[in-house]
Formats: C-alpha cells, structure tokens, sequence
C-alpha cells in the first residue's frame, strides 16, 4: 500500500511552476484554492474601499461627497462585490478546494478541470461588473438585490451588465457546489466513513445542497428579469400586468440560502480552528452533523421573513415567522457545542484563536437580532432601516470575514510553509475588532431610530452616531494594513513553520508544508479522529481537558 | 456536457496513476454523478419559473380579451413524439452496451429525427400562435418556459449528433468507453421528463 515503484512521468512538469501557476489554467486544487482566496481579496479590497466612498458620504447628513447617484452605484457595487466576489468565492471555493480533498483523503478534486473553469469565471465576471461603473449611466443602482421596479428603470446597461455578472458567477458557484458534492460523496478513501470526517467537510455539503439547490432559482429570476429590461416584457413589472412580489418570492429563495452559503462554511472552518487551539476534541460532534443538515433544510423554507412589509398573506407570515425562529435552535446547538470545545481547553490566544473566539460573540450578536427580526412586528418597524444593515453585517463581517481572516492566520503555514508574524495579527485583530463593532453597532440604534437604509442623506440627529460609525470604518481599513503586510512579508521572509506547527490531526497537517502536488508522497493518512486532542489517539495534552488549565494555554 | 469530462486530462491520469494508496485506484468515473446533480440544479431553474408562472396565474388576471386557452393537437403530438424519443434513446443505450454499435447508432439517428421533429412542431406551433412575447404575462411565460425548454432540446439534438459522430467506426464512444452517449441519454430523459410536467401546467391546466 505504499508507493513503491517511480512514477511513469512527473505531472509537475506538465503545468507551469513557481508563482506563474497561480496565472495559469492550473487543475491542483491547491493552486486553484490559493487563486480563489487572492483573487477574493483583491476585490474585498475593492469592496472596501467602496465601503469606505460610503460611510465617507455618510459622515455627515447632507449628500456632499459624491452625487446621489454615484451613491446609489457604489452601493451596489459595494453589496455585489462583498457577497459574490469576496465572501462567497473565497469561504467555499478558496478554502474549500484547498481543504476537501485533504480532509476526504483524496489527491484532487473529482472534476479539476470543471474546477478550474469554476474559478476563472469569477476574475471576467468581476472586471465585468466593475468597469460597469465606468460606461454611459453607471453601474447598476438598484442595490445587490435590485428589486423591480427600481431595477428596471434605472439605467438599463449597468443593471444588464450586474445581472450577466451574477450570472456568470451563480455557474461558477454551482460548478463548485457539484464538484464539492462529488468529492464529499464519492472521492472518500477506502475506510473514512461520513462520520469521522472533518466538520468542514460536513459544511461544505450542506453548503453545496444549498448552492445547487437555490443558485439555479436567481439565475433563472434573472434571465426573466434581463427579458423585463431588454424586450420589456412585464414579468416583474405592474404597468404591464407582471408581479414584483414574484421576484421577491425567486430572489429570496436564493438569497436567503445565500446568507446560509456564506456562513455555514465559516461554521465547518470555526470547528477546525478551535480544537487545535483548545486541544481538546470537537464537542458534540454528531451533533454539529445534524445541526449543519438543520440548518440545510430549515434555510430553504425561510425566505419570505425578507417580505413581511411586501404584502404577505398572515399565515405566510406565521409560518415563516416560525420556520426562522426555529434556525435558531440548530445554530444555538452550534454555539454551545464551541463552547463546549474551549471549556477547559489549553487555549493557545494567537491571532488565528481570537478572530474565532471574536467571531462567536460577534456571530452571537449578530444571530440575536436576527432573531428578533424573524418577529413579524419588529420587523415592519425595523425594515429596510440601518437596524438590518446592522445585523447583516455582523452577521457576514463579524460572522464570515472574523474567520476568513482567523483561517488565514491558521493554514498561513501550511499554505507557504511560513509562519505570519504574531505580533502584526494581533495588532490587525485589535484594530478589526474594535473598528468593526464601533462601524456597525451604533448602527442597531440608528435602525431603531428610523434612519433608513441605502440612502445618501439622512435626518441630522442622527448624525453623531453615522459619525462614529464613519470612525470605526477608517479604523477597518487601517486594520488592513498590518494584514497585507504581514501576509506579503511573512510569504517571502516569514518563519519557516515546519510542517505541523498546531501539531495539528486533521489530515492536511499530516503531509509537508506546502504539500506536494499530489498532497502526500506516500498513501493518503488515514484520519479516524480528527480531534482526537488529549485523548489516547496519540496522548496529546491529555492533562488539558481536566479544566484547571483554563486560559494557561497562551503562556504554552 | 462535455465539459463535465475530464476524460483525457492532466487531472484524470493523475489519478488514473497507481498510485498505491487505494484512493488513486478507486478513482472512478463520477461524471455521470456530477452530470446528474447538475441536472438537480437546472430542474430548480425550471422549478423556479414552474412556482413563477402558476403564482402569476393564481394571482395576476388576465387582461380583457386574452385567455390561457392552446391549441391542443400539435403540443400532444410533440409529447408523443419526445416519450417515443425517450424510449429510442434508451434502445441506442442498451444496443451500444451490447456491442451492437451500428444498431446503437440507427436509434440515436431515429431519436434525433424525434428532437428535430420536435423542434419544427414547436416552431409551427410559435408561427400560429394568437400572440407575441410581450401580448400578455401569459404569453411571456409561455414563451419563456417553452423557449427555455427548447433550448434544452436543442442542446440535446447538438450533443447527439456529437455522439452520433463519435460512436462511429473508431470513434471515441465505444461499449467500453460509453460515457458520452449515457451522458446525453440522463439529460434527454431529464428534457423530456420536464416537458411532461410543462405540458400539463401551461397546456392542460
């Protein structure tokens, strides 16, 4: 069962080297994960700074940074950017193709060719969008969810050109959701059953169901809706007997699951970060599984909670005032199942701990309003105030960016074989955490307040705490910085990490930092207890479950 | 669909590489798997444009004058023709597998007869329509669902003129290497089977 005899031929050969493959039309899911979490980071920087044009204008209450126009593009430019270019691409196709195959003990994705097509839809699909802003009319202006009948009398090129990006990224993203679904199922290694793999993998299916489930539903809304736009046919529009609530009803049975796309994949990273910084075993492992398959289906059927103000009838109302309230309880299971893994634990706080540990209060937070916002009353007060933006933020940045960033500190050194600098993380963790909390949490009392969303101007009362928002934002971008820096320096002169510097288990860790083209040289690991921290697999730590040694772990 | 196939390449012979491990050798052929979840996906567009047209129906009248009455007699006979057409495709499939490569090819040319046939009835059907695109909602679902599902066939009719090419004498399809005749076989039921459902909400309901 080893590999005894030389290869035929050295696939290395086949492809380009060094950082040209990252350029290339590579099939290594390594190489394609790395181009996905790059490329994704170039457009967060863009989104960024779009966010920044935002919150600038909205330093103070009249419209005297850009036109209110320009406002209203970069706002959607900002939302579309942020969620299919950023969030989306880089917590399922980044992390993922670089992880699955790892974790289900296989050298490549099941299609790596359909892989790479995945990815390099996305950089086309993204220029598209972006140099939209710069034609005749602008970009679309009708937000990330471009409700007709805004949609479809704003100007017409931009809101066809954002509709053919979405498009082209919904394939990419279901391109990807098969391939995961493949790899999961049917790429396992002879002897790994479901049940011992890796929570991310658990995440990724169910993320997968969702993303081949629901993707499909916004791209044909949006094939009817470029029809409404082009040949004025009136599917969405009421001047010609078409049914805006219809599209409400398509948009939202993707994007609802969306939110479930971009964060459920956070969950199965989260669960592989905090046992190897806690040593100590995932908690509740089945339950995690059965939580994630919760989560799957209840996401499916909650959709119209985004409609309470758009006419729906009282019994879609209950229902789907219940079905949303009932999230709560798989996710709650989540929740104390993490915390059930730091208890007690021999808790290392490096960068990589506190953006999770920073993730659960922030996520937490984020899910209270959201349940409170699943509250049919409370909902038709809050709607489309800044009390939403509020809660999607932290439920997106402090929820999924808070562990995208955590991931990067944690699989850095697998990645490159270097370690990032400690320092600069948690210098990029402190200015991330208190900018970010400053920029969003004033926000809930601003939606509570009746300032209204996507808005250029607003109500000068409220213009001390837009202020203080503004400030937090500066303080998000700054926060960058020492992240770029760290991340380029740390890739050319960073500490060589060795191979397992977590003395990690879970099977990436069990093979060289970077891995070989083909992820071991010798026969895939066979991982039966990917968290068998302090346990009798391998007797690591064992002394760190008793609980006296709670917090000790950062001076280990 | 083609696409789907990492037949030939880079990616496929590395894992075709005894490897040893057992997780190279058990490397499979998972395309069809992956042909099927795709075809998961492109059911819930259709399913999303089904829920769209049966809601404006329900809710959205019809302006004066219009109904949702159809000419019945070519939309069956393009049902029959695409169920026969099933039932020809599946003969290619098993005669292909049984080493009958030449019976093989004569069904799938007689399926392709169907699509296309198919194909014109659709077109007669456009041409004597009472109304335009943009008439009324009811007739842009109509032609959005049927145009949508056309496209599907014509795809379909495409692919099995490829497979019929390449299952010729010393083609790459073969009884051993029948993966891209099954290919079009899942995805001509799946058409067909979605036609079956189109056919009874937007002509018999």
């Amino acid at each position: 069962m080893t590999l005894a005899s030389p290869r035929d031929f050295e696939p290395e050969s086949l492809q380009p080297q060094g950082w040209l493959r990252y350029l290339s039309f590579s099939l290594d899911h390594k190489v394609i994960g790395i181009q996905y979490l790059v490329c994704g980071f170039l457009f967060y920087l863009i989104g960024g700074a779009l966010a920044g044009v935002i919150r600038t204008e909205l330093a103070s209450p009249i419209s005297n940074f850009v036109s209110r126009e320009t406002y209203n593009q970069v706002l959607t430019l900002h939302g579309t950017i942020m969620i299919f270019l950023w969030i989306v691409p880089v917590v399922n196709g980044a992390f993922g193709n670089y992880l699955i195959p790892f974790y289900v003990g296989a050298r490549d994705m099941a299609f790596p060719r359909l892989n790479a097509v995945a990815f390099w839809l996305i950089p086309p699909a993204g220029i598209l969008l972006i140099s939209s802003y710069f034609i005749a009319g602008g970009a679309a202006q009708s937000g990330w969810t471009a409700y007709p009948p805004l949609s479809i009398s704003t100007p017409a090129i931009g809101q066809v050109i954002w509709i053919l990006s979405v498009l082209l990224l919904g394939g990419s993203s279901i391109f990807g959701g098969i391939n995961f679904i493949a790899t999961i199922l049917k790429l396992r290694r002879p002897g790994l059953k479901m049940m011992q793999l890796p929570m991310y993998c658990w995440a990724m299916l169910g993320t997968s169901i969702l993303v081949v489930l629901s993707t499909p539903v916004l791209a044909g809304t949006l094939i009817l809706l470029s029809f409404d736009i082009i040949a004025h046919t009136g599917f969405f529009n009421p001047t010609l007997g078409g049914n805006v609530v219809v599209y409400q009803h398509l948009f939202w049975f993707y994007s609802h699951p969306a939110v479930y796309i971009m964060v459920l994949p956070a969950f199965g990273l989260v669960s592989e970060i905090l046992p190897v910084h806690a040593r100590k075993p995932l908690f509740g492992y089945t339950t995690m599984v059965y939580s994630i398959l919760g989560i799957v289906v209840l996401g499916l059927i909650v959709w119209a909670h985004h409609m309470f103000t758009s006419g729906t009838p009282p019994w879609m109302r209950l229902f789907f005032t219940i079905a949303t309230s009932f999230i709560a309880v798989p996710t709650g299971i989540k929740f104390f199942n993490w915390l059930a893994t730091l208890w007690g634990g021999k808790i290392a706080l490096n960068s990589a701990m506190l953006f999770a540990c920073a993730f659960i209060v922030n996520f937490v937070f984020g899910g209270i309003t959201g349940v409170a916002l699943a509250q049919v009353p409370f909902d038709i007060h809050v709607h489309d105030t800044y009390f939403v933006v509020a809660h999607f933020h932290y439920i997106v940045y402090g929820g999924t960016v808070f562990v995208i960033f955590s991931a990067v500190y944690h699989w850095f050194p697998k990645f490159t074989g270097r370690m990032l600098n400690e320092h600069l993380g948690r210098l990029h963790f402190l200015l991330t955490f208190i900018g970010f909390n400053l920029c969003f949490a004033p926000q809930h009392w601003l939606g509570l307040n009746g300032m209204p969303r996507r808005v250029a101007e607003y109500d000068p009362q409220f213009a001390f705490w837009n202020q203080v928002s503004s400030v937090g934002a500066l303080l998000m971008a700054i926060s960058t910085l020492p992240f770029l820096v760290n991340v380029v320096v740390s890739a050319l002169r960073g500490q060589p990490a060795g191979d397992n510097p977590w003395k990690a288990l879970t099977p990436e860790w069990l093979t060289s930092s970077p891995p070989p083209v083909e992820n071991w040289l010798g026969e895939a690991p066979l991982v039966e207890h990917p968290y068998g921290y302090g346990t009798e697999q391998g007797r690591l730590d064992l002394e760190a479950t008793t609980g006296q040694e709670i917090w000790s772990g950062s001076r280990r | 669909m083609t696409s789907l196939a990492p037949s030939t390449d880079v990616g496929a012979t590395i894992e075709a590489a005894p490897h040893g491990s057992g997780a190279g050798e058990g490397h499979g052929d998972y395309r069809l798997f992956g042909l099927a979840t795709f075809l998961v996906a492109d059911g819930m567009t259709f399913a999303g444009f089904f829920a769209a047209y049966l809601t404006f129906r329900a809710v959205n009248p019809l302006p004066a004058g219009s109904t949702y009455e159809l000419e019945l007699l070519l939309p069956t006979i393009n049902t029959v023709l695409l169920l026969i057409s099933s039932f020809t495709f599946h003969r290619a499939g098993r005669n292909l597998l049984a080493g009958a490569r030449s019976a093989s090819r004569n069904w799938l040319l007689a399926t392709i007869a169907l699509g296309v046939l198919f194909l014109a009835g659709q077109m007669v059907e456009y041409f004597h329509l009472p109304f335009g695109l943009t008439s009324n909602l009811f007739a842009s679902t109509f032609y959005a669902l049927t145009g949508f599902h056309g496209l599907h066939v014509t795809l379909g009719v495409i692919c099995m003129l490829l497979v019929w090419w390449q299952s010729r004498e010393g083609g790459r399809i073969t009884t051993a290497n029948p993966f891209g005749l099954e290919a079009t076989e899942l995805y001509w039921h799946f058409v067909d089977g979605i036609w079956v459902v189109l056919f009874g909400i937007l002509y018999l309901l």
